[in-house]
């Protein structure tokens, strides 16, 4: 279904997944050399929002809808691992 | 596909592009951990929400667009949650503040 996209449009979603890739990759540089913890955990959280963003470009580019629904459940997902590795941090555990 | 249509795509996801770019400098050139998590969790909160708005643009009112307003309002209500919690947890570890900036009220947090 990736014909159906005008050439224009192609392109253009094609460059937008290239730049959220390469954002990715750059973000992963404050997980490596972040002083502290909670810098390590915002930098995840915002390659999770790029993932996000990733999966919804390539629903737009081949036309799968169910790409979309995979882009939730990894918000989602993101949202939850964010809370937890907080609560782990300052609390020691996450059910006590 | 109309042409007001590809326009409008294009142009929703310039502008989530645009948004994902100023999050991840942000995250890479501020000096401190409050201030990344600042330009993080509204930058690239806005980058995605643009992204998904283009997907529900390109699928229509129903199935996987309805799915991607749904996301728009899921990041909505989390992104500034998980920021908050995340610099709760950095304040309590006890990282220092960037310059001479201070909690507002010492004594407001025990009560």
């Amino acid at each position: 279904m990736a014909s159906e996209l005008p050439a224009v449009l192609d392109t253009a979603v094609l460059a937008a997944l290239v730049l959220a890739s390469v954002l990715t990759l750059l973000a992963s540089y404050r997980v490596i050399v972040g002083p502290t913890t909670p810098d390590r955990v915002v930098s995840l959280d915002t390659i999770g929002t790029n993932v996000v963003a990733i999966a919804i470009l390539y629903a737009i580019q081949t036309g799968e809808g169910l790409f979309v629904t995979v882009s939730l459940v990894l918000a989602i997902i993101g949202f939850v691992s964010t809370i937890a590795v907080a609560r782990f941090v300052t609390e020691g555990d996450i059910i006590e | 596909m109309h042409v007001l249509r590809v326009a409008v795509l294009a142009a929703l996801l310039a502008i989530g592009s645009f948004f994902l770019l100023v999050g991840t400098v942000g995250l890479l050139r501020l000096p401190d951990v409050y201030n990344r998590m600042h330009a993080t969790s509204k930058a690239t909160t806005l980058g995605a929400a643009s992204l998904f708005l283009a997907g529900a643009v390109y699928f229509g009112p129903e199935g996987p667009g309805l799915v991607s307003l749904v996301g728009i309002v899921f990041l909505f209500l989390t992104a500034p949650t998980g920021a908050h919690v995340i610099s709760r947890a950095a304040h309590k570890m006890g990282v220092p503040f960037y310059g001479d900036a201070d909690w507002p009220d010492p004594g407001r947090e025990e009560q």
